[in-house]
């Protein structure tokens, strides 16, 4: 019984009723009890609301104007429920085709061959350094690393859709805003090995990069915890009236968090220049997106919060950059958040403590490799443009993989941040007790070299 | 009963610049003592007030804690927070409020009353019921520069967005090596107020004050409730500010000094309130008033009892309880909330390592039941300290009681 009703359609139960599942839009559901206790025929929405499905009544003036729901509320008198899934999914915005052709060149703004020459061999080097710092990783180099492979177009091209005013808030899988706004391969070496030219003074885990600099906020390991931030920044820049916005990535995982829901409805309340962007890769972990939500993916939430959405496709590096230039605009100029749902796939394991071979088959990841590879498609659509051949390719390849494994090697010598690093910034001014601490472990690591690594500097905190 | 807090604000407003004075009348009947036939024509004659005031000059601090130094002003605990956040936000453009009920409802315990009407929704914001969103929104408007007062309706709804409070705020300066400062304020009623049962009633102070990178901070009088706001809003750094609901109608004498506009009190100073040589008690918020009250009638018993009113929990004056404790040899801890790894556990560590050959006695704590707060008032009653409570406390320190049992 249960199976038969979950078939759109007429269907015929044991009692001989007919049950006509599917309302307007809706797609099957549960009826069990109904049709074994009926024995006339009954319907689930009145016949003559379908014919005066276009005839909607208003309450009158004065009712409107103390209505809770503001506005004019169509009122109908036959009972409807919206369906949980909408007829059609929400269309994806693409803008090259398989070849790396441009589908409808009426639909695409336009791009510089400088930004598009650049977006190109940021995304390869993105995908370079992946590929060496995991190899480091698995030599027992960095403790920890995370790719971004398959999101190249994500991030670079979002990234060149901005302008380095716009704050960027990040998840965790986004670097390549911070590669596009000059973080140096040394730069990124130096964080994932905390020695002491790194910007956050070795205090956290491996591509927990943060610049102040390029206006790009230290990563946390905390999920969509940033996005109430973006909000709270985009309500600072909106007071500062400047022509800028913030950026919150997250993924298909975030969405479920409760500060995702917080900080959609509070920016569409707030009217914040925020963009909200998802990279919808399939994966959260183990937990595939249909474990996620049973919605019609992220950007349908957008409406239910008053929030203006659109689908991408994530691997398609023009529809990236089209997309986010125009939504930036909105958030701008219109002062309201955006939400854009960048659909892709995590071809990499989510860390390198993951082995995602144990929860998905190898053909799907491969199948993402090849279809629709962001750097493959760009690629072609600039090689059609004569703007890139093979021998810039290996050129560009063998460059990087040598500037990633020299900062890599340079990296791994630098000496390790001071013991005194330990006790600063737990407040602006270095409380008196953590002062006093400072001093102890001093004495005793002087005292007592051999109980201590001998790689770890010790070097006196300033006193407040 | 005639309102001069109207007249006052105003006159802070004309005067913004020169000696903000903010006279209030309390709404109503105070528990303090005093009511001199001064302090009656100075709560009436609110114009007379602008005009002797306006005579300090533009630099009155000084010259008005010379000329004024008997404490013939009183303010509510509620006027003391107003009149600071109002200050400090009439000082500094970034600071803006955030919560729910703030504005147009004047602030669900009027805290933050006639500050939408004076500096606009954009600087006084209504929230959505969300504590993690506008926590989190709070975080990240401090992280771009602006300095967020975020009122919680009371601590106990403040578990909805701790983890905005201890990953994002206090810990945000050292994860980014000092990129990313949080000069946030957090504030609300912390502990129990009447009638409210378990999930309204909780006290807080051990839960923050555990967490390094924030600040935490206690009031108990009007002049504790100026100082230490002042002082949180200017602070770089994450601060959660716990009052309390029932000390906000409670009026306290307040010098010309603590009226002034530039005034502030050090975070992590505690203060005595009563001084003593036979035994230390220490407490905050509105055990403070309870203590208080157990070294007068111990004082009749012939025991000496010092006061320490904490005001900082973290950091907490170390300092100033070991000396004490050196001082009178005895020490009782005091607070609201549930024994188990509260804060007089932490001061009871830190005498017994910093202060133990000076020990007499044990030390006694005094806190909570272990129990989540019961509804019903007899029961209420049995949950919280009591002052009896305190002094049975202090005698069994001095040897005084005749059993163990709590009898006396």
């Amino acid at each position: 019984m249960a199976s038969l009703l979950r078939n759109s359609g007429k269907i015929t139960t044991t009692a001989g009723l007919i049950a006509r599942p599917g309302f307007q839009g809706g797609r099957g559901f549960g009826l069990s009890s109904f049709s074994l206790f009926f024995s006339s025929p009954r319907r689930f929405q009145t016949t003559e609301s379908e014919s005066r499905v276009d005839s909607h009544c208003y309450d009158d003036e004065i009712s409107q104007k103390f209505s809770v729901l503001g506005g004019k509320v169509p009122y109908t008198s036959g009972m409807r429920f919206t369906s949980e899934l909408p007829e059609e999914k929400v269309p994806c915005y693409r803008v090259l085709d398989n070849n790396g052709q441009l589908i409808d060149s009426r639909n695409f703004a336009g791009i510089s061959k400088e930004i598009a020459m650049k977006m190109y061999t940021d995304m390869v080097k993105l995908n370079t350094m992946d590929t060496i710092f995991y190899e480091a990783q698995r030599q027992g180099r960095i403790s920890f690393y995370v790719t971004t492979t398959g999101e190249e177009a994500i991030n670079i091209a979002s990234a060149a859709a901005l302008k380095i005013d716009d704050f960027i808030v990040p998840q965790y899988r986004e670097p390549g805003i911070l590669l596009w706004r000059g973080f140096t391969p040394q730069d990124f070496a130096n964080q994932c090995f905390s020695n002491k030219f790194d910007d956050g003074k070795g205090r956290q885990m491996p591509v927990h990069y943060g610049s102040k600099k390029l206006n790009y906020f230290t990563v946390a390991s905390t999920i969509a915890s940033q996005l109430p931030h973006a909000v709270g920044a985009a309500y600072s820049l909106k007071m500062d009236g400047k022509d800028a916005c913030v950026v919150g990535y997250f993924g298909d995982g975030g969405s479920s968090e409760g500060d995702f829901h917080a900080a959609l409805n509070f920016a569409a309340v707030l009217e914040a220049p925020v963009i909200f962007l998802c990279r919808n890769n399939g994966w959260a972990i183990s937990t595939p997106a249909s474990d996620q939500f049973r919605s019609d993916g992220v950007v349908v939430k957008g409406q239910a919060y008053g929030v203006r959405s659109i689908r991408v496709d994530g691997n398609d590096a023009l529809a990236m950059y089209s997309a986010v230039r125009s939504a930036r605009e909105m958030a701008i100029t219109e002062q309201k958040p955006i939400l854009i749902e960048a659909v892709t796939y995590r071809v990499g394991h989510h860390t390198t403590s993951d082995d995602s071979t144990r929860y998905r088959p190898l053909e799907e990841i491969e199948w993402w490799q090849m279809a629709r590879n962001p750097l493959t498609l760009y690629r072609k659509w600039l090689e059609s443009n004569g703007w890139w051949n093979d021998e810039a390719e290996a050129e560009l390849r063998s460059n990087s993989r040598k500037e990633l494994l020299k900062a890599i090697q340079v990296a791994e010598k630098i000496e390790k941040p001071p013991v005194g690093d330990m006790f600063t910034d737990v407040y602006d001014a270095v409380p008196s007790n953590l002062f006093e601490q400072e001093k102890l472990l001093q004495q005793t690591v002087t005292r007592y070299p051999q109980d201590y690594p001998s790689d770890v500097p010790v070097r006196a905190v300033p006193s407040s | 009963m005639i309102s001069a807090g109207v007249g006052g604000r105003q006159l802070g407003g004309d005067l913004a610049g020169a000696a903000v004075v903010v006279v209030v009348i309390p709404r109503r009947r105070s528990r303090s003592i005093q009511s001199t036939a001064a302090g009656e024509a100075l709560r009436c004659g609110g114009g007379g007030i602008k005009n002797a005031w306006s005579l300090q000059g533009t630099r009155p601090a000084i010259l008005a804690s010379r000329s004024f130094s008997s404490a013939a002003k009183e303010m509510t605990v509620r006027d003391a927070l107003n009149s600071a956040i109002d200050e400090e936000m009439s000082a500094d453009p970034k600071v803006f409020l955030m919560g729910e009920e703030v504005g147009e409802y004047q602030g669900a315990y009027k805290i933050t009353k006639g500050l939408l009407e004076k500096y606009g929704p954009d600087r006084v914001l209504d929230t959505p019921i969300t504590e993690a969103g506008f926590t989190g929104i709070g975080v990240g408007a401090a992280y771009h520069g602006l300095k967020p007062i975020i009122e919680f309706m009371t601590f106990n709804f403040s578990m909805q967005a701790i983890d905005h409070i201890i990953n994002s705020a206090a810990k945000s300066n050292y994860m980014s090596a000092g990129q990313i400062s949080v000069p946030i304020v957090f504030r609300g009623p912390n502990g129990a107020a009447a009638g409210v049962g378990a999930q309204h009633s909780q006290c807080y102070a051990s839960w923050f004050a555990s967490c390094p990178g924030l600040k935490v901070l206690a009031p108990y009088s009007s002049e504790d409730a100026r100082g230490l706001m002042k002082a949180a809003i200017r602070d770089p750094d994450p601060v959660v500010f716990l009052e309390n609901e029932l000390l906000y109608g409670e009026s306290f004498p307040v010098s010309a000094e603590v009226l002034d506009s530039s005034f502030s009190l050090p975070i992590g100073k505690a203060k005595i309130e009563r001084e003593g040589k036979d035994v230390t008690i220490t407490a905050f918020s509105k055990m403070v008033g309870y203590a208080l009250k157990a070294a007068e009638i111990l004082s009749k018993e012939g025991i000496s009892a010092e006061v320490i009113n904490l005001r900082s929990i973290r950091p907490l004056d170390r300092a100033t309880i070991n000396n004490s404790v050196r001082k009178t040899n005895r020490l009782v801890t005091v607070e609201e909330g549930f024994p188990q790894h509260g804060i007089g556990a932490e001061i009871c560590a830190s005498v017994v390592e910093d202060s133990f050959e000076y020990l007499d006695a044990a030390i006694e704590r005094i806190a909570g039941a272990d129990v989540p707060m019961p509804y019903a008032a007899n029961l209420e009653r049995l949950a919280v300290p009591q002052v009896e409570d305190i002094v049975r406390a202090a005698k069994r320190t001095c040897y005084r009681s005749s059993s163990l049992a709590a009898t006396a």
